[in-house]
């Protein structure tokens, strides 16, 4: 099984996020870069079916506007076979990303090309959909389960108070949710693996012509919240927490 | 310059936060002198296209199908840009449920456009629409302009208010050419979890728990609260990676982000994982026993003590005031 998984380097869940002067980016200063955390889902995901089916290869594919190569390093370390590093690209602009990731996929052959729901750093949730209508592919987002049995995808997505049940032929795109087939995050690198990583194949390809479709004008700090109060100490400060929230806040 | 809303039915009924985004669409395209039209898509839609009138909708375009009864991603996408070439929509609106943003990542797909997606600000500048959209869950907000027509914009639940100004409107029925393609990632079932709970990121009251509930077999005091209050339940990333609880009620990034009226954290240290997920909620409650726990920088009130404690007396208070 040939697949494929497009992942992007983000700012850690646990960065504190600072806006850069000009207003339009953060201050990288002291942020602690990652793998989206759905993305690396989606790479263990993709590793586990192609272990199962023992043949194949998994092919990670990333875009950097800076040309960092950390995220591909990683997941080498992790079992990834190969990777293509995409450098150059759009920020924040889904349409302008999907279109780099669809034209760097095209030429090559995939069953799967995986996906996390959404990058948690522009929170968008629309690449994956992007890339599989640039590639004429069905997709399915936002997947708790994933079997691939006999040249389909058999899969279950997660909607407010249910689930859907979508079964797509291969080749196909699918983006998963965390705890799909019971997977919360990637496997740790072994020393092995690490070492492995150094001599597998990285090519690294500009990233081709797109068109842009969003303009980001401003971004900045949420307003900060009014200061709250503690009402008191234990059981005995209940009472008049229950009447503020009737009487003050009107909430109840 | 009009705008479209894609208006979403489930279980029969129209969604709240359709009539959200429908009530957004109609203030913003009253600041841009235009009107507003519905897209409803499925089975059996058409009976609603009257309470939409009544909130503001001038037109409603129907596409009916059996084939539509499920959500089919590129059937849907199709049928709602039908429907924007006949509005002359400059702005498609929809709500940022889990169909709506999937759905407007498809009808970008179908425009070559992006979406600006789960939105918590319309504004109009100078006769264009900006988008306010929260970025890195929550921690920053941005703000997008649209390069390319239409404007996209899937609207986050809970924080738009419904108005209902009263009116008809016009009813024209859509059937456009589809494909075989256009029904590759159909959904063929739908299975609905357990009945009668409360969504998280539509609830308007929401109880979580964390690790100070010392382990799963606590979360019934969180449950019984939640009860008390009809609130949708909720849980910190610590317990959903301990195992205790499951992802589908993990609250903050790599979870759900929610904006409830009232939200209740108990036993939460507060993480900023998980303030960003919940900061944005209109009124928040925390129980800790720690008095130097970061949830109680964001509490609008706070208790310090024992959950094992406070919960149950403030679950015991809330039933008698609230006469359940």
């Amino acid at each position: 099984m040939n697949l494929a998984v497009c992942f992007k380097r983000v700012p850690d869940t646990t960065a504190k996020i600072r806006i850069a002067s000009g207003g339009k980016a953060i201050d990288p200063q002291g942020v602690e870069f990652a793998i989206s955390p759905y993305d690396a889902i989606a790479l263990e995901v993709a590793l586990r079916l192609k272990e199962k089916s023992g043949a194949g290869e998994v092919v990670g594919v990333s875009m950097d506007p800076e040309g960092n190569d950390v995220a591909i390093r990683k997941a080498l370390a992790i079992g990834v076979d190969r990777a293509v590093l995409v450098k150059g690209g759009a920020t924040f602009d889904s349409h302008a990303t999907a279109q780099v990731l669809a034209a760097v996929l095209k030429p090559r052959s995939f069953d799967v090309i995986f996906f996390g729901k959404q990058a948690i750093d522009d929170d968008a949730f629309q690449v994956p959909t992007m890339v599989a209508q640039l590639l004429g592919l069905p997709r399915v987002n936002v997947c708790t389960s994933v079997e691939i049995e006999g040249g389909r995808a058999k899969c279950r997505r997660q909607i407010e108070g249910g689930e859907e049940s979508v079964e797509l032929a291969l080749p196909c795109v699918i983006s998963v949710q965390k705890g799909v087939n019971g997977i919360h995050d990637n496997r740790f690198p072994t020393m092995k693996g690490i070492m492995a990583a150094k001599s597998k194949p990285v090519e690294t390809v500009a990233a081709p012509a797109f068109e842009p479709t969003l303009e980001l004008v401003s971004l900045e700090l949420p307003p900060e919240r009014p200061p709250g109060r503690i009402v008191g100490q234990g059981a005995a400060a209940v009472p008049e927490l229950v009447r503020l929230l009737k009487e003050e806040a009107k909430v109840l | 310059m009009n705008i479209l809303v894609f208006v979403e039915i489930r279980d029969g009924r129209i969604k709240r936060s359709s009539l959200e985004a429908l009530s957004e669409a109609r203030r913003t395209a009253g600041k841009l002198g235009g009107r507003v039209a519905a897209a409803l898509v499925g089975e059996g839609v058409r009976a609603h296209a009257e309470a939409l009138g009544q909130h503001g909708a001038a037109q409603v375009y129907v596409t009916e199908s059996p084939r539509l009864k499920y959500y089919a991603p590129e059937a849907y996408a199709r049928a709602v840009v039908e429907a924007h070439k006949k509005w002359g929509a400059g702005a498609i609106f929809m709500a940022a449920t889990s169909m709506g943003r999937d759905l407007a990542g498809g009808v970008g797909a179908l425009l070559g456009t992006s979406a600006a997606a789960d939105c918590t600000g319309v504004l109009v500048d100078g006769g264009r629409i900006l988008a306010r959209r929260p970025v890195y869950a929550g921690k920053a907000y941005a703000t997008v302009a649209f390069r390319k027509a239409p404007a996209i914009l899937s609207l986050r639940p809970n924080v738009f208010p419904i108005e209902e100004p009263g009116g008809a409107a016009a009813v024209e029925e859509l059937a456009p050419a589809f494909e075989e393609s256009d029904f590759r990632s159909a959904v063929r079932e739908l299975t609905a979890s357990v009945q009668g709970k409360v969504e998280l990121t539509e609830a308007s009251v929401i109880v979580s728990g964390g690790r100070g509930l010392k382990g799963p077999e606590h979360f019934v005091l969180r449950d019984e609260l939640a009860a008390a209050l009809g609130a949708a339940v909720g849980a910190s990333r610590a317990v959903v990676d301990n195992g205790w609880r499951p992802h589908s009620e993990q609250v903050g990034q790599t979870g759900k982000t929610v904006s409830p009226n009232l939200y209740v954290a108990l036993g939460i240290s507060g993480a900023i994982q998980h303030l960003a997920g919940m900061r944005t909620s209109k009124v928040i409650v925390a129980v800790n026993k720690d008095p130097d726990a970061p949830i109680f920088k964001a509490a609008t009130y706070g208790i310090v003590g024992d959950v094992f404690e406070v919960v149950p007396a403030l679950t015991a208070q809330l039933k008698k005031v609230l006469g359940g």
